[in-house]
C-alpha cells in the first residue's frame, strides 16, 4: 500500500513495529512532492538530506530494539515557513526574507526534532501569514488539490494543500484569524487552533502576537491530536505560554471515536450563519448538526451578539500589532537590502528596502495598523477594538456556561478561484467571519470536514469551538463526528480527492 | 558654521525669569543578564558578542522579563518614596533607528512600575530641597552606533556607520522628576545636587555602577523659563549628552542664559533636543523635528502584566540599605565631624568613598585627608567626579595601611596611587613594578648619610654644636640621593646618631 495515503497513526504503528521503514516512508513522500508540487506549490523548501537523516536514525533505533522517542517518531511532516528552522531557510512567504537562514530553532521545531519527527520541508503561506488564500506568497500561490484552479485557503494554504495532495500526513500551520481552520475547510482536512498559549510562539515569526497560535493540520482528528501533544506544552522562552499541562487530546480523540456523545451539550452560534453564507455550506452544516444530535449530543442555539463586531476589531488589532512586529525588517541586520549604493542615507535604505521586500497586502496592513495606533486615533480604533475583544470574550464565557462546545461553519464559502478575490480585500476578509472570534478570546477551535457542498462538490468544514484549555472537548466531538460522517458517506472525504 | 549664540548675563536672567527644570535620568542596572534575555549585561566586550536572537530582534524571537531587574526597579521606587504599581505592563515605543533591533523599544508608558515619590536633596550650604519624582519605569537600552566620516559624528552626513548590539537590551530605569520650580538662582546647583543625591542612593542600593563617564547613568536636562511671576511654563529644550555632575550644572545654567537672550529679543525658544558640548560648556541644536514624534505606544503583547504582591514589596522594602543621607548623619556622629567638615566631605562627593575606605580598614582621618585633598586634586585635574576616579576605596585603604606600617612614605604612597590611577594595577603590583618600597636598610642609608655629611662639614659643626634643626639640610640631601625612597624620620635619627647629638 502506498504510504502517502496512510494516516500518521498508521505509519507510526508500522514504523515502530518494524513493519515499515521510516526511510521508505520518507522517500515515498519526497517522491510524491517531486511529482506533484510543480502543480500544487505547497512547499517552499524541501530538506531531503535532513529528512532522510532523521528517518535513518529512527530506523536504526527500531532495529536496535530501542523504543521510539515519541508516538510520531519517523513520521514525515511539513512545517509552515513562518517557524524558524536552524540551518534551513525561513522566508515567511516574503521576498524580504529570501535566503535568510535562521541561526536558531523555534520551540515547535525543536520539539519536532526531539520527537524524531521527519521534517520534509517548509510549506507555502500568505506573506507573513496575512491572507486567506495563499495568493499573497511572494513565491506564487498554492493550488487546491480538489481543483487546481482554486485556492486552498490561507494563510496556511501550503500546510493544508500538502495534506490533500498526500505530500505529508501531518503538517504544522499557524492561525491568527483562521489561518489553519479555513484552509482545513477548503481542502477537506482537519485544522486545529489550540488554546492561545498552548503551543509556544518562540520562533514563530510574529504577525499579531496576541492572536498567533501554531496548530496541527492532518487528514484525521486522531493524527492532529498526536501532533498536538508533540508540539504543545509550556515554554519558558514564551512569556505568554500557559504553565499548564497539555490537555489529553489523544485520549479524547480515541474516546470520541467510540461514537457516543450522550451528555455532551453543543451550542449552535446564531450569529454565525444565514445571510452571506453559501447555501451548500449551510446545508452541510445543518446536516452535521443533525449527525451530532444522532450521536447523543444535546444541541441548543446560543447567541453571541458581539461576534458581529469581531471582524472589525480583528482588522484593527492584527494590523496594529503587525505594524510594530514587522518594523524589524529594516535591512540592517538581515533580509533584503536595496539602494545601499552610497547615495542613500540609512532612512532611505530602510524605506526603499521595505518598499521592495513587502507585498501589497502586508503594506496595506502596516499602513492600517500605523494609522490605528497614531496619536489622536488610538482610542477610537485600537482602544475600541480592545473593548470589543473583551465583549467577545464575555460572549464566549456566557456561552460556555450553557454548553460544552460551540459549532458553526468554518468558512462562509467553499474554495474560491485563484484571482477571484485578490482585488477585493473586504470579500477576502469576510472569509474569516466565523474563525476570528476564537482568536480574539484566546480559546480553542478546530475544523473537521463535513462533506462536500451539494452545489459545487467542494469540501466544507465544521468548526467546533471549546473553552481555553479544554481543547480535549473539541477533539472528542470532532472524532465522534468524523467517524459518523465517514461511515454514512462510505469512506473518508480525502479518498474522494481527484488524482493529480 | 553657525554664528555664536547670544546669551544673557546670569543676574539679568534671574531678574526677569523663573527657571523650571525637569530632569530625566537613565540608569543602567547592574543585573547579571539583560532585561529580556540571558545575554550577559557587561560594559564593553568585543562588538556583537553579547547577543542572541532576542536582543538582536531576530524574526520569531521573544522577550522574557528579567526578575531581578523588576526587583531593582521596585527597590529604586521605594528608595525614591514612590508608590509601587499593583499591576503594570510594558509598552512598545515605536520608531525606526538602526541601533534599535526591533525598531521599537520595549518600555513602559502610562503604567510605570513606580510613581509619585520624592528625593530630598542637600545643597552646598546644607539647605534641603525636596525634588518630586513623577515616575520611574523599566525599559531596555539600545545598541550603540559609531558614525564614521562626516563633520558632526552623527548619522547625517556620515560615510558609514558601525553597529554594536552588546548594549541592546541592557536593563534601564528611567527616573523622571516633576517640574522643579522656585529654585531661581540655584536651579543649576539643584540640578547637580539632585543627580548627585540620586547617584549616591543608587550606589548605596547596589543596583547600578552609576558611572556617568561610561554611560551607566545618563541625564537629560529639560529647561524652560517663565517670565518672572508668571505661572505658565515656557517652551522647554531638552539637553542630552550631559555626562558629569559638573556638566549638569553648566548645561542648565547655559540654557537659562541662552533662552533668556532669545526671549528678551522677542524670539521663540524652539522645542528641540540639544547636545551639550563639554569643551566650551554650550549646547547646540540637534536636527530640528519637522513633526512631533508619534511613538504609537501600545501594550506589549509579547509580555504578561507585572503584578508585584504587597508581601514582595514589603520584603524588598526591608532590604533597603541605609540611605546615603542617613549614613551621613551617622558618619557625622561616629567621626565627630563639625557641620562644616561634613559639608566639605559631601560637597567634594567624598563622603561615601571615605566611608567605604574606613570600612576597608583605614583610620577616619587618613581616609578623609586622602580623598578630600590628594584625590580631589587628581579628580579636578582630570575633570572627572571623585567617585569616577579609577581607584577603589579598598586600594586607598591598602596604601594607607602600607604607610602606617612603614613600607611606604606619604610621598611614595602618592606615587603608588598615581600608578593605580594610570591603570598599572593594585597598589602591591604598582610597588613591585615601580620598585617603590621604602629603603629601610640602615647600611644602605649610612653610606648616603656619610657622603652628605662629608659634603657639608659646616652643617655637621652646627649639629654638633647643638643646632639639631640644621640636620634638615642633610636629610634633604640624603632623600635626594635615595630618590625619596628613604624613611625621612629614620634618616634624621641616623644623622643625629653619627654626629653624636642624640
Amino acid at each position: 500500500m502506498d504510504p502517502t495515503t496512510r494516516t500518521a497513526a498508521e505509519l507510526a504503528a508500522g514504523i515502530h513495529a518494524g513493519e515499515l521503514s521510516s526511510v521508505e516512508v520518507t522517500r515515498s513522500h519526497l517522491e510524491r512532492i517531486a511529482k506533484v508540487d510543480s502543480e500544487i506549490n505547497a512547499f517552499l523548501h524541501v530538506d531531503t538530506e535532513g529528512a532522510l537523516a532523521t528517518a535513518e536514525k529512527v530506523d536504526a533505533d527500531i532495529a536496535a530494539g530501542r523504543p521510539p522517542v515519541s508516538p510520531l517518531a519517523g513520521v514525515p511532516l511539513g512545517l509552515k515557513d513562518v517557524l524558524t528552522t536552524k540551518g534551513i531557510p525561513t522566508t515567511c512567504g516574503s521576498r524580504t526574507l529570501e535566503g535568510w537562514v535562521p541561526p536558531y530553532d523555534a520551540t515547535v521545531t525543536r520539539k519536532l526534532r526531539e520527537a524524531d519527527v521527519v521534517v520534509l520541508g517548509k510549506t507555502n503561506m500568505d506573506e507573513f501569514a496575512m491572507g486567506s488564500s495563499t495568493e499573497n506568497s511572494a513565491y506564487g500561490p498554492t493550488r487546491n488539490p480538489w481543483d487546481t484552479a482554486r485556492v486552498p485557503g490561507g494563510s496556511s494554504g501550503g500546510s493544508a494543500a500538502a495534506l490533500a495532495a498526500f505530500q505529508a500526513p501531518v503538517t504544522v500551520g499557524t492561525d491568527t484569524g483562521g489561518s489553519v481552520r479555513q484552509p482545513g475547510a477548503l481542502t477537506g482536512t482537519v485544522g486545529v487552533k489550540p488554546t492561545y498559549g498552548g503551543v509556544s510562539r518562540y520562533g514563530l515569526v510574529a504577525f499579531s502576537s496576541s492572536l498567533d497560535q501554531a496548530g496541527p493540520c492532518a487528514r484525521t482528528v486522531l493524527d492532529a491530536a498526536l501532533l498536538h501533544e508533540v508540539i504543545g506544552g509550556h515554554d519558558p522562552m514564551d512569556s505568554t505560554s500557559l504553565n499548564a499541562p497539555v490537555p489529553s487530546v489523544v485520549e479524547a480523540a480515541r474516546r470520541g471515536s467510540s461514537g457516543d456523545l450522550s451528555g455532551v451539550r453543543v451550542g449552535v452560534v446564531t450569529e454565525l450563519g444565514g445571510e452571506g453564507y453559501q447555501p451548500g455550506v449551510l446545508r452541510s452544516f445543518a446536516s452535521a448538526v443533525d449527525t451530532l444530535r444522532e450521536l447523543g449530543a444535546e444541541v441548543v442555539e446560543v447567541s453571541c451578539p458581539n461576534f458581529e463586531y469581531a471582524l472589525s476589531a480583528y482588522y484593527l488589532i492584527a494590523p496594529s500589532e503587525c505594524s510594530s512586529n514587522l518594523a524589524r525588517f529594516d535591512a540592517m541586520r538581515y533580509g533584503l537590502r536595496v539602494a545601499d549604493d552610497g547615495t542613500n542615507g540609512a532612512d532611505d535604505v530602510m524605506s526603499l528596502s521595505r518598499e521592495a521586500g513587502f507585498g501589497a497586502e502586508v503594506k496595506r496592513r502596516i499602513i492600517i495598523g500605523t494609522y490605528a495606533l497614531s496619536a489622536g486615533y488610538y482610542d477610537a480604533y485600537y482602544g475600541s477594538a480592545q473593548k470589543v475583544r473583551s465583549l467577545v470574550t464575555r460572549d464566549f464565557d456566557a456561552a460556555y456556561e450553557q454548553v460544552d462546545v460551540l459549532v458553526s461553519p468554518t468558512a462562509p464559502t467553499t474554495a474560491f478561484r485563484v484571482g477571484e478575490r485578490v482585488d477585493d480585500p473586504m470579500s477576502m476578509y469576510r472569509g474569516d467571519l466565523c474563525t476570528i472570534p476564537t482568536n480574539l478570546a484566546g480559546t480553542a477551535a478546530m475544523s473537521v470536514p463535513s462533506g462536500l457542498s451539494d452545489e459545487d462538490g467542494l469540501p466544507v468544514g465544521l468548526q467546533i469551538m471549546a473553552p481555553a484549555l479544554a481543547d480535549d472537548r473539541m477533539y472528542e466531538v470532532g472524532a465522534a463526528y468524523e467517524r459518523a460522517r465517514d461511515a454514512a458517506a462510505g469512506g473518508a472525504l480525502v479518498d474522494r480527492i481527484p488524482e493529480l | 558654521m553657525t554664528t555664536k549664540t547670544e546669551t544673557m548675563d546670569y543676574d539679568e536672567v534671574l531678574e526677569r525669569f523663573d527657571p523650571v527644570l525637569g530632569l530625566e535620568v537613565h540608569v543602567e542596572l547592574s543585573t547579571r543578564t539583560k532585561m529580556f534575555c540571558g545575554c550577559p549585561n557587561a560594559f564593553g566586550g568585543e562588538p556583537n558578542t553579547h547577543v542572541c536572537p532576542t536582543c538582536l530582534g531576530l524574526p520569531g524571537a521573544l522577550p522574557v522579563v528579567n526578575g531581578s531587574a523588576v526587583e531593582s526597579a521596585i527597590r529604586i521606587g521605594l528608595g525614591l518614596n514612590c508608590e509601587i504599581a499593583g499591576w503594570c505592563r510594558f509598552a512598545r515605543k515605536n520608531y525606526f533607528y538602526p541601533d534599535m533591533p526591533k525598531n521599537f523599544q520595549t518600555s513602559q508608558y502610562d503604567e510605570p512600575i513606580a510613581f509619585d515619590g520624592y528625593l530630598d536633596v542637600e545643597l552646598g550650604d546644607g539647605e534641603t530641597v525636596r525634588v518630586g519624582i513623577e515616575r520611574a519605569h523599566m525599559e531596555e537600552d539600545t545598541g550603540k552606533s559609531l558614525h564614521v566620516g562626516g563633520a558632526t559624528g552623527r548619522i547625517h552626513g556620515a560615510d558609514y556607520s558601525l553597529l554594536d548590539y552588546n548594549r541592546a537590551g541592557v536593563p534601564l530605569i528611567e527616573i523622571v522628576t516633576k517640574p522643579i520650580t522656585g529654585a531661581g538662582r540655584r536651579a543649576p546647583e539643584v540640578a547637580r545636587a539632585y543627580v548627585s543625591a540620586l547617584r549616591d542612593l543608587l550606589r548605596a542600593m547596589g543596583v547600578s555602577d552609576v558611572r556617568m563617564d561610561q554611560g551607566s547613568l545618563r541625564c537629560d536636562a529639560n529647561v524652560s523659563l517663565s517670565p518672572k511671576g508668571d505661572e505658565v511654563f515656557g517652551t522647554r529644550s531638552e539637553t542630552k549628552n550631559v555626562n558629569s555632575l559638573r556638566s549638569v550644572e553648566r548645561a542648565v545654567r547655559y540654557e537659562m542664559t541662552r533662552q533668556a537672550s532669545l526671549l528678551s529679543r522677542g524670539a521663540q525658544v524652539v522645542q528641540e533636543t540639544r547636545h551639550f558640548q563639554e569643551a566650551d560648556g554650550t549646547t547646540s541644536a540637534g536636527r530640528p523635528k519637522e513633526t512631533s514624534e508619534d511613538y504609537r505606544y501600545f501594550p506589549e503583547p509579547d509580555l504578561v502584566p507585572i503584578a508585584p504582591s504587597s508581601a514582595w514589596i514589603e520584603e524588598l522594602r526591608s532590604t533597603l540599605p541605609e540611605l546615603p543621607w542617613e549614613r551621613r548623619r551617622r558618619i557625622q556622629q561616629d567621626w565627630q565631624l563639625t557641620d562644616e567638615e561634613l559639608r566639605d566631605l559631601v560637597n567634594t562627593g567624598a563622603a561615601d568613598v571615605v566611608a567605604a575606605t574606613v570600612d576597608a580598614g583605614a583610620p577616619v582621618d587618613d581616609a578623609r585627608s586622602w580623598w578630600v585633598q590628594f584625590l580631589t586634586e587628581q579628580a579636578n585635574s582630570r575633570g572627572v567626579d571623585l567617585a569616577d576616579l579609577p581607584v577603589t576605596p579598598g586600594q586607598v585603604a591598602r596604601v594607607i595601611a602600607l604607610i602606617g606600617e612603614g613600607t611606604l612614605t606619604n610621598k611614595l604612597g602618592r606615587e603608588v596611587v598615581l600608578g593605580v590611577l594610570a591603570g598599572e594595577g593594585d597598589p602591591d603590583e604598582v610597588i613591585a613594578s615601580r620598585g617603590l618600597e621604602v629603603v629601610s636598610d640602615d647600611s644602605a642609608l649610612t653610606a648616603a648619610i656619610d657622603e652628605a655629611l662629608a659634603a657639608q662639614p659646616d652643617v655637621v659643626e652646627k649639629i654638633r654644636g647643638g643646632k639639631v634643626q640644621a640636620a634638615g639640610a642633610i636629610v634633604g640631601a640624603v632623600m635626594k640621593a635615595t630618590q625619596g625612597q628613604a624613611d625621612a624620620k629614620r634618616v634624621r635619627e641616623l644623622i643625629l646618631q653619627r654626629c653624636g647629638a642624640e
